[in-house]
């Protein structure tokens, strides 16, 4: 290995692992099982995981088809509409809070109207910080379907349609399975980053123990108060993360490589 | 592995674009003509409820100290506090409560806190009123939307405190960071009633609505301030904590509805 690569390499495997080891030598061992029995805990952790599943799942339903349509569609400004609906990926989390309150808000251009209509207030509500977790996540989930649509083989789909498959049969049954594997990793990616997610969150849906306050914004605001909470929080979210890349090796990297 | 690094090659793309916007250093600006022990920057970390009042004092300071700059972190002295202990570069900390500011002082990085202030708790509705909030027992209707501070703030606790007093039980649909995040929100129309200090009450001006609380069942704080033991422009910073302790100061932070403490 040249050293001119070796050397920046070690660099950055040693900057990537530091904070991790960190977490992993200061943690409170001994008092782990007592900080993460408290019902706080398990309440942001469960919280946590049922709107990143939410957002996941909105996600799939909402942005496969745009992925679709983005990759397959050709009409005048479909440049302009994926650097928009992409824009969530660039923009500071934070912005976008900002921008649901003005959009979904009770008093916004858009909430106005639910909260007149049908009496729905988003901000404040598990279902607000679903609504920011999509926001946020749902554009990695387009960005990398829409990638494997481009990417997949048109022969297999032609095929299939002179074999007299209708077009919705030729998605179900060629397409999705086709985008497999880029679909789970999308899924996982798109997951994660909900379950990561912070600055839309406590921006739009506030901060209210076992409604709205995800893990993330319990670690942040035990750092505060107790550090050794901040840690051992910190490390259950680093084990889910671990979960899930495992998982992702383990059952999907298989499945994909498969023909 | 590789289509999955392929399907990702999107993301990582746009995290290198993100990666690009990190970091920036403070400009370190030296005026020529700064008196002998003033100048530089001062890092100062205030409780977000200071914010209108050291943003006065600031200016006023750098005026009459050319040479300096004063450089503010506003937030939860809950977070200020830890930020601080963890080795933040602070030359002065102004603390909405005694509790923060112990924490400081007992991780050894300030000595003499001075006590400047006293704030006392008011209920902030949207100008509108929209749930004709007219008293501290309206909190307590079910279809008031109340936002307070997190109990680990000064503002939080105070809110618990005066709530105690009065014997009510407020549910919040909300417990943010710092007492201008609940006011932000109660200008955004978000909810019906906040509570915060009478002084944010004031900043807003006409976004928002003051309800005064009793004075029998009204909850304060004492804010205190130090120049920290390690502040990296000690006599600057010292210079600016006298500042805010004397006469001139105490106008500024009257005005802006602070009491004596």
């Amino acid at each position: 290995m040249p050293w001119v690569l070796g050397v920046p390499a070690t660099l950055a495997v040693l900057f990537l692992l530091a904070p991790l080891l960190g977490l992993l030598v200061r943690a409170p061992w001994r008092d782990l099982g007592n900080v993460l029995a408290e019902s706080q805990v398990l309440q942001a952790l469960r919280l946590s995981l049922v709107c990143a599943s939410a957002a996941t799942v909105i996600s799939l339903v909402l942005g496969v088809p745009l992925a679709w349509v983005l990759a397959r569609a050709r009409f005048r400004g479909l440049r302009l509409l994926r650097a928009l609906v992409t824009l969530p990926l660039v923009l500071p989390p934070v912005v976008g809070g900002v921008a649901l309150l003005i959009a979904f808000g009770r008093r916004g251009i858009v909430g106005q109207h639910l909260d007149a209509w049908f009496g729905i207030t988003l901000p404040f509500t598990t279902q607000g910080v679903i609504v920011a977790e999509t926001f946020v996540a749902m554009p990695f989930l387009i960005v990398t379907v829409e990638g494997a649509f481009r990417a997949a083989d048109r022969g297999y789909e032609e095929a299939a349609a002179t074999l007299g498959a209708s077009r919705m049969t030729v998605f179900r049954r060629v397409t999705l399975p086709l985008i497999r594997s880029s679909l789970m990793a999308g899924s996982v990616l798109c997951w994660a980053r909900a379950l990561g997610e912070f600055g839309a969150t406590i921006t739009f849906a506030g901060n209210f123990p076992g409604r709205t306050q995800t893990m993330p914004i319990a670690v942040y605001l035990a750092l505060e108060q107790d550090p050794e909470a901040a840690i051992a929080l910190s490390l259950v979210l680093l084990a889910v993360s671990v979960a899930v890349l495992v998982g992702l090796r383990d059952r999907w990297l298989r499945a994909g490589s498969a023909p | 592995m590789d289509r999955i690094a392929r399907a990702l090659a999107p993301v990582a793309a746009a995290a290198a674009l993100l990666a690009g916007c990190g970091g920036s250093s403070a400009p370190t600006p030296m005026g020529g003509s700064s008196s002998a022990t003033s100048k530089g920057t001062v890092n100062v970390f205030a409780a977000a409820s200071l914010q209108e009042a050291f943003a006065t004092l600031g200016k006023q300071f750098e005026a009459a100290h050319p040479g300096t700059r004063i450089v503010f972190n506003f937030g939860p002295s809950s977070g200020l506090a830890q930020q601080i202990t963890q080795g933040s570069p602070a030359d002065v900390f102004a603390s909405a409560s005694t509790k923060n500011m112990d924490q400081v002082v007992t991780a050894g990085d300030s000595a003499q806190p001075t006590p400047f202030v006293k704030n006392v708790m008011e209920i902030a509705v949207p100008s509108a009123n929209p749930a004709g909030v007219t008293s501290l027992n309206d909190l307590t209707r079910k279809n008031v939307k109340v936002a307070l501070c997190q109990p680990q703030v000064p503002c939080g606790a105070a809110a618990a405190a005066l709530f105690q007093n009065a014997g009510l039980a407020v549910q919040p649909v909300t417990q943010e960071v710092d007492v201008k995040s609940v006011l932000s929100k109660v200008t955004l129309g978000e909810v019906d009633a906040g509570v915060v200090y009478v002084t944010d009450v004031r900043a807003a001006g006409d976004k928002v609505k003051g309800i005064e609380i009793p004075t029998d069942v009204n909850a304060s704080t004492t804010y205190p301030i130090a120049t920290l033991t390690k502040a990296p422009n000690k006599a600057t910073a010292q210079a600016f904590t006298d500042y805010v302790l004397s006469v001139d100061g105490g106008k500024v932070l009257t005005a802006a509805g602070f009491q004596k403490p």
